[in-house]
């Protein structure tokens, strides 16, 4: 105020009065950004509002799978002979499942034949997380991932797939 | 029949007038609650682009009243240490002015239960207790978040209450009359929305909201830090009735806002009463729109919000249309 007052009671005047009106403008500034963005957000909620749906009655309507999916393993028909697998029963799958999850790998060596058929694969799906390290290790290719993804039961048992039995049953359908 | 006119004669007709009024009033309220609470599931599945309810019925609309046989088939729980009286007391109180607003609006010219001449008056004032009952709930439940919700709802309402009334006013001074017949009337020149009061429409309307507790003032009942506000502790019918009571003050605080600013029951082609209806619904729709819109405020946002913008600004207006009105 002292100060002011050898600057002249015009100067006083001036920077108060100069102040309070920055004040309201910012005031009255503050107010209109804050409902412009309030109008902004409606305006995104009520385009939503008249959008289609983007959402899937799902016990009825099933969208596609994406080829990439990481379902259970399956095992790949033979190119040549189409009822059987490609697998020969190597182990490698066994031997580079990081959690043990692939549990036997049998086969039978058939009469005539160079390569082994496999008879029983049994994958325990309850240890599996699905890193695919078998389905890359596999030196001829005889795995790959199913799209089956609503796997459900009632003990941990269901969770052991055959994946040879599972073959049957596709090649079947 | 004979009978009949004679039970009317000895109680008199305006008493019979106001009964039935009652029973459609409530009849109203119920009807109400329940396209209202099928209304919130389909507006918020839609703006967040699902379907919403749709299994109960065409586009789910038996849906609510599956709701309430469920709600009544609730047991009513007391917990053991509440202040029983006030336990029981408050959502019956929260019904009363519930009703007591219904009685004064007018829906048509001629379908109004009573015109006082002290209208506005009578739904402020009654509105008012409804705060005292959500504080007898909070108070009676005798749980903490109930508490905490229950102060928090009237410091809000306490706030919001003063913009409210100060935005009411502009119009009762332009139309010098408290009957909402006659605020209605008034406006066969030009609504009030259009007419210089649209500040007076917004503050009300905002405050309106903050009224009825709703998003983005919904503190009392936030559920992410108190549970459910002041009725934690209600189940299956009393439950019901606070949310009743809460989707009722909802079609009041439009029904006044139609009343004041959007020319009430006024309209070309349709009878009164569709367009009292669709300018009220359309209001509800835009508190629906709110909610699904915007975040919870913080508690000193809500409160700087009320007296340092909506306080200031309805002064404003209520003293530039005070003066114009006497030059």
């Amino acid at each position: 105020m002292c100060i002011y007052w050898s600057l002249g009671f015009g100067n006083w005047l001036l920077h108060h009065v100069h102040g309070g009106l920055l004040r309201l403008m910012r005031y009255v500034l503050d107010i209109i950004k804050g409902a412009i963005s309030l109008i902004v957000g409606m305006s995104v909620t009520i385009k939503a509002f008249f959008s289609p749906v983007v959402t899937v009655q799902y016990p009825r309507k099933v969208i596609n799978i994406t080829p990439r999916f990481r379902g259970h393993t399956k095992l790949i028909a033979d190119e040549e002979m189409p009822d059987r697998t490609k697998c020969v029963v190597c182990g490698m799958c066994v031997k580079n499942c990081p959690s043990g999850s692939i549990k036997k790998v049998e086969g039978e060596k058939k009469e005539g034949e160079k390569k082994k058929t496999a008879t029983e694969y049994i994958l325990n799906f309850t240890t599996c997380s699905q890193c695919g390290i078998c389905v890359e290790t596999c030196p001829f290719d005889a795995l790959a991932f199913s799209a089956d993804y609503n796997p459900a039961g009632y003990r941990k048992e269901d969770f052991y797939y055959d994946l040879i039995k599972e073959f049957e049953k596709r090649k079947k359908a | 029949m004979n009978e009949l006119m004679a039970i009317i004669n000895i109680i008199g007709k305006e008493t019979v007038r106001v009964i039935i009024g009652l029973i459609g009033v409530l009849i109203l309220v119920v009807i109400n609650a329940l396209i209202l609470t099928w209304a919130e599931r389909k507006v918020a599945g839609h703006m967040q682009r699902r379907i919403a309810a749709k299994e109960v019925g065409p586009f789910g609309l038996i849906q609510p009243i599956a709701d309430s046989l469920k709600l009544l088939g609730k047991e009513l729980l007391t917990p053991v240490n509440v202040d029983k009286p006030l336990y029981y007391l408050a959502p019956t109180l929260i019904f009363i002015p519930v009703l007591v607003s219904f009685i004064v609006i007018p829906f048509d010219s001629y379908l109004q239960v009573k015109d006082i001449n002290v209208g506005i008056l009578v739904i402020l004032a009654f509105s008012s207790l409804s705060m005292l009952s959500i504080l007898i709930a909070g108070w009676g439940s005798n749980n903490k978040y109930s508490l905490i919700g229950a102060v928090r709802s009237v410091a809000q309402n306490i706030a919001y209450e003063i913009p409210l009334l100060l935005s009411l006013l502009p119009v009762i001074f332009m139309v010098n009359s408290l009957s909402l017949k006659d605020i209605v009337e008034f406006q066969r020149g030009g609504w009030f929305v259009w007419k210089w009061q649209f500040f007076a429409f917004l503050i009300y309307f905002i405050a309106g909201v903050a009224e009825t507790n709703r998003t983005p003032f919904d503190l009392p009942e936030a559920e992410s830090e108190l549970v459910a506000g002041f009725h934690t502790e209600y189940s299956g019918m009393r439950f019901a009735i606070f949310f009743l009571a809460e989707y009722t003050n909802i079609m009041i605080i439009s029904a006044i806002a139609t009343t004041f600013f959007l020319g009430g029951y006024l309209g070309p082609v349709l009878p009164g009463i569709v367009w009292f209806l669709i300018k009220t619904y359309f209001l509800v729709f835009v508190i629906l729109w709110f909610r699904w819109t915007f975040p919870r405020v913080r508690f000193d946002q809500l409160l700087n919000f009320s007296w340092k913008i909506l306080i200031p600004v309805s002064f404003a207006n209520l003293l530039v249309t005070g003066g114009i009105l006497k030059l």
